[in-house]
């Protein structure tokens, strides 16, 4: 008795290695999903790997500052003299972490609450909607302003904390939404019968049918943790911090450096940095909507 | 006489990622004026491709890689395959028209049956509204409906049965020949399918058309049709008048198809499922490809496909190389198969 | 035979935009140890409600569950969910029973597992491919690691069957477990259910709409047939297909249409006084079926409920006719 799908050819691969090559295969029909993702993966390498080859440079040279591009700085220099590409290539680390840190803990807090006060119901779900409203309805920079500026983050885990207080309320109404929907699934239902618990319907039924759900919005949170992150660290409310790309236009603008036309590059890479970075998200992400969405997927 | 549609060596493909799908080949029958034809098959026979190809209504994915659909009416022949899209226009619903099945997705949920009918008409060339609307009030009662509560409704508002029906009466907008019906009765109760089989026979008997269904019910081929069509993995295997197809087959999965109909008249008899499933339409095993599942398969079976045979009674093909075989388990009474096996 | 489990009075209403419906009204089935059954009627006629009440899905809005003996309502704790295991749904659709992130083994393990079933990984291996032979899945190995969409859908309602096994209930209620696979399929899936039966002692309730799936299955036992949330014939298999005692049943089973030409062009109908089934939300008054029946009497059946009542010629056999109980004889005799 054979089933009805016949094994693919390539099925002499391991699995992650097969799902790897499916997943490229089908990101090359959307191009401005792969550039996307080679947006990413660049910014990646240039924030975490690049450092490791490029020491940060110590010493200002007075002599040399704001000075257009050359062979020898090829986007200038800043007030102090030093190496704008070298400034680059050192601040996406810090951005980068905090992104992907914020929108880690964003996501869990969403999920956690969002499923358990759908599959809960009740007053616990009354109580958990409600306090999301509300976290929605406060205007988010102002209040992570006001936030910070009490709360005074001294490293990045309590940063991203700061940045996460608001962000969850969104996702949450989302993912409940979605988990009301897919506990009604039969399978589901049997589950329940089955009286397998709580912890594995949410974890082992419900969660892994929104695998694609949640990936989506952990890019996206990210994009949202960058803007928030850059925000504070310009308006100065973030003063732990090294010398990153939202630092670069902190300084620019206490330093002047807006009115001071050779400083252009040193104002603009950074610009250039994160909306790069923003838009590869962004791209990124659009196209893996199309990517999980398996109506578009087989034709 | 010239059959009025005459499908010859069809053959369809549809293009996926892992490579060409063989949903139809090289199908032939014949249907004559007047004749009911049920095509009768189960996932993956090819029975639906091969239905809305009737029409050329498949997707751009399915091509015709080889066959003829000659379609005949008093004035000329013409292939199918090869008209322009304006002419096929004039052809559908005109000199043939589809019944879908009404559960699914046949009625745009924002308009009222009315706007129905004149947009079907519309798109036919019936412009003028009262033409249509006598029409229309005409056809709803031919089919046993209240013209007047009907038309005024939304699809929402209709049971399925009722729903079907007015799928029939917009068939029958532009007096066609022939009508195409898609599981006409699956997914409707009991006593709402019998009113649909009676409804169909009456309207066959008073216009005349010719009809073809497409299903894997055989019970309502047993009611309305005169002639039969078994199709197993995109091909016909077996071809005879209804009472030939239902107490003489010579086919194993005609065979089998009615030994695993239960009944609710007669003895249970001998019933019994056909194991195992149809085989992956990409990659076709060599021969008959029914050789998986079938009780008398012998190696001679998958050299090659077998080609469609008359056998011992007249207008009477079936695609297998031991049809006299079952000739002989099956015999030829007037009793249904499952009462002779379980009796034997 | 011990009645295992009972529904006893039981209704179950619902509120819909336009009111409240009752979709089960006062039905009133007990079912014992080994036996298989069917419910049957048309959509609408509250066979699934019926159906998820006994699996203990859906709570009655009155009357009592009883559970050998006991009323599982009012249980709590290890009980309720001794009894939750101990009776097992399957549902209808092949394609939305099983979860499509999850392995066959996956899934059958699962409950395995919970419910200490098995020691160690390797025992809980063995149990699911045991399983897997049961619902006639061989070799198992070979679908331990297939997801759903590798398998067809007569596959895919023998993985559910067999994780309904996993929990060795004493009932299992299929709600139209066949209705959405292939014909010829059918009757291998129904063979295996009732082997369920003679093998294992499991009780089955098949719910469909197909009345000669349900002649074939209900064969050694009985079939309820429904009607707007009654229960208005409740008989041996045999005795209902040849003989039905409800008008109702008597208009169904004459409008049948059979895999048999002759029979079926020749076969004599039911004619009913009108095709209309009335909205739940605007039942008639008295016998729900009386605007349609034949043999309905103003006065009488236009005013009073019929009660499901044994028809005192025979034993095992119950209708809910006016008609039928007065006169002592089936409605098919009355209608020829």
């Amino acid at each position: 008795m054979t089933a009805i799908a016949v094994p693919r050819t390539r099925d002499t691969l391991p699995r992650p290695v097969e799902a790897a090559f499916e997943f490229l295969r089908l990101l090359s029909r959307r191009p401005s999903g792969l550039i996307g993702f080679i947006g990413i993966v660049f910014f990646l390498l240039l924030a975490f790997v690049a450092p490791v080859f490029v020491p940060p440079q110590e010493q200002s040279n007075v002599n040399e500052i704001y000075q257009t591009p050359s062979l020898q700085h090829f986007l200038g220099t800043d007030n102090s003299g030093r190496d704008v590409l070298n400034l680059i290539v050192q601040g996406g680390k810090e951005i980068l972490s905090v992104a992907i840190l914020t929108s880690g803990i964003t996501t869990l807090i969403a999920i956690t609450l969002g499923s358990f006060s759908a599959t809960l119901g009740g007053r616990v779900d009354a109580v958990l909607v409600a306090l999301a409203d509300i976290v929605l309805t406060l205007p988010t920079l102002i209040v992570l302003i006001v936030i910070s500026a009490f709360a005074r983050p001294t490293n990045f885990v309590s940063l991203a904390i700061v940045l996460s207080v608001l962000g969850w309320a969104g996702l949450m109404r989302q993912v409940r939404a979605q988990v009301l929907t897919l506990k009604e699934r039969d399978y589901v239902e049997a589950a329940r019968s089955l009286d397998l618990g709580l912890f594995h319907i949410i974890f082992r039924e419900i969660l892994p049918n929104m695998r694609s759900y949640i990936v989506i919005h952990f890019v996206q949170g990210m994009t949202g943790a960058i803007y928030a992150q850059v925000a504070l660290i310009v308006l100065g409310l973030v003063p732990f911090t090294g010398n990153n790309w939202a630092k670069m236009l902190y300084f620019a603008n206490s330093q002047g450096a807006f009115y001071f036309r050779d400083a252009f590059w040193f104002v603009f890479s950074p610009i250039l940095a994160i909306v790069l970075l923003q838009l590869s998200l962004v791209l990124f992400v659009n196209a893996l909507e199309d990517i999980f969405n398996p109506r578009l997927r087989s034709s | 006489m010239t059959p009025i549609l005459s499908v010859r060596d069809l053959s369809i493909d549809y293009r996926t990622r892992r490579g060409a799908v063989h949903a139809v080949r090289d199908v032939s029958f014949d249907i004559e004026k007047g004749e009911t034809v049920a095509i009768i098959g189960e996932s993956g026979s090819g029975k639906t491709t091969l239905a809305i190809s009737l029409i050329r209504l498949s997707p751009r994915s399915a091509r015709i890689i080889k066959g003829q659909l000659l379609y005949t009416n008093d004035r000329e022949t013409v292939d199918l395959g090869t008209l322009p899209e304006d002419e096929l226009r004039q052809f559908r619903w005109s000199e043939c028209a589809m019944v879908f099945q009404s559960a699914l997705n046949s009625f745009n949920p924002v308009i009222n049956v009315w706007e129905q009918f004149v947009d079907t008409a519309r798109a036919h060339g019936m412009k003028d509204t009262k033409a249509v609307h006598a029409r229309a009030e005409e056809l709803l009662e031919l089919v046993r409906l209240d013209p007047k509560r009907v038309l005024r409704s939304y699809p929402h508002e209709l049971s399925g049965g009722t729903k079907q029906r007015v799928l029939i009466a917009l068939s029958l907008l532009l007096k066609p020949q022939l009508i195409i019906l898609d599981e006409p009765t699956t997914a409707l109760d009991i006593l709402t399918q019998r009113s649909i089989i009676d409804l169909l026979g009456q309207l066959k008997k008073a216009l005349g058309f010719s009809m073809i269904f497409i299903s894997h019910d055989l019970t309502i081929a047993a009611e309305l049709a005169d002639r039969m069509i078994t199709m197993y993995a995109g091909t016909v295997v077996e071809r005879a008048s209804v009472t030939d197809l239902f107490y003489r087959p010579r086919h194993p999965y005609s065979v089998g198809l009615l030994r695993a109909v239960p009944r609710v008249s007669g003895v249970i008899g001998s019933l019994a499922s056909i194991p195992g499933s149809p085989p992956d339409l990409i990659r076709l095993p060599p021969g008959c490809t029914y050789v998986a599942r079938c009780p008398l398969a012998i190696a001679a079976c998958s050299d090659r496909e077998p080609d469609l045979v008359p056998v011992d009674t007249p207008q009477h093909d079936a695609r297998c190389i031991r049809w006299k075989t079952v000739a002989e388990q099956v015999g030829s009474a007037e009793v249904a198969v499952a009462e002779k096996i379980a009796t034997a | 035979m011990t009645q295992l489990i009972e529904l006893d009075h039981v209704s179950r209403t619902f509120r819909v935009p336009g009111g409240t419906i009752t979709a089960v009204d006062q039905v009133s089935l007990a079912i014992g140890e080994g036996e298989a059954m069917c419910i049957v009627g048309e959509s609408g006629c509250g066979k699934t409600t019926t159906g998820r009440m006994l699996a203990g899905i859906l709570r009655p809005t009155s009357g009592r569950l009883l559970y050998e003996g006991q009323d599982v309502w009012q249980k709590k704790g290890r009980e309720l969910s001794d009894f939750r295991r101990a009776v097992q749904l399957v549902h209808q659709d092949p394609y939305a029973s099983l979860n499509p992130t999850r392995t066959v083994f996956q899934t059958l393990a699962a409950p395995i597992q919970r419910h200490k079933k098995a020691k160690g990984t390797r025992d809980a291996t063995n149990r699911v491919r045991h399983l897997l032979d049961v619902v006639g899945l061989t070799p198992p190995d070979d679908f331990l690691v297939k997801y759903p969409h590798q398998l067809s859908g007569g596959q895919r309602q023998r993985v559910a069957i067999a994780r309904a096994l996993t929990v060795d209930p004493r009932l299992i209620v299929a709600d139209e477990a066949v209705s959405m696979v292939d014909v010829s399929i059918r009757i291998s899936l129904l063979n295996l259910l009732l082997g369920l039966r003679s093998e294992m002692g499991v009780s089955i309730v098949l719910i469909t709409h197909d009345l000669a799936v349900a002649r074939y299955f209900a064969r050694e036992g009985r079939i309820g047939v429904m009607y707007l949330g009654r229960m208005v014939e409740l008989a041996r298999s045999e005795a209902l297909v040849s003989d039905p005692a409800h008008p109702y049943s008597a208009a169904l089973i004459a409008a049948i249409p059979e895999a048999d030409p002759r029979i079926t062009r020749t076969k004599e109908r039911v004619e009913l006084k009108s095709a209309e089934v009335p909205s739940l939300l605007a039942l008639p008054p008295g016998c729900s079926f009386h605007p349609r029946c034949p043999l309905a009497e103003p006065g009488l059946c236009d005013v009073l409920v019929p009660e499901l009542l044994p028809l005192a010629v025979e034993t095992g056999r119950e209708v809910a006719c006016h008609v039928a109980i007065r006169e002592r004889t089936p409605a098919a005799e009355l209608l020829a």
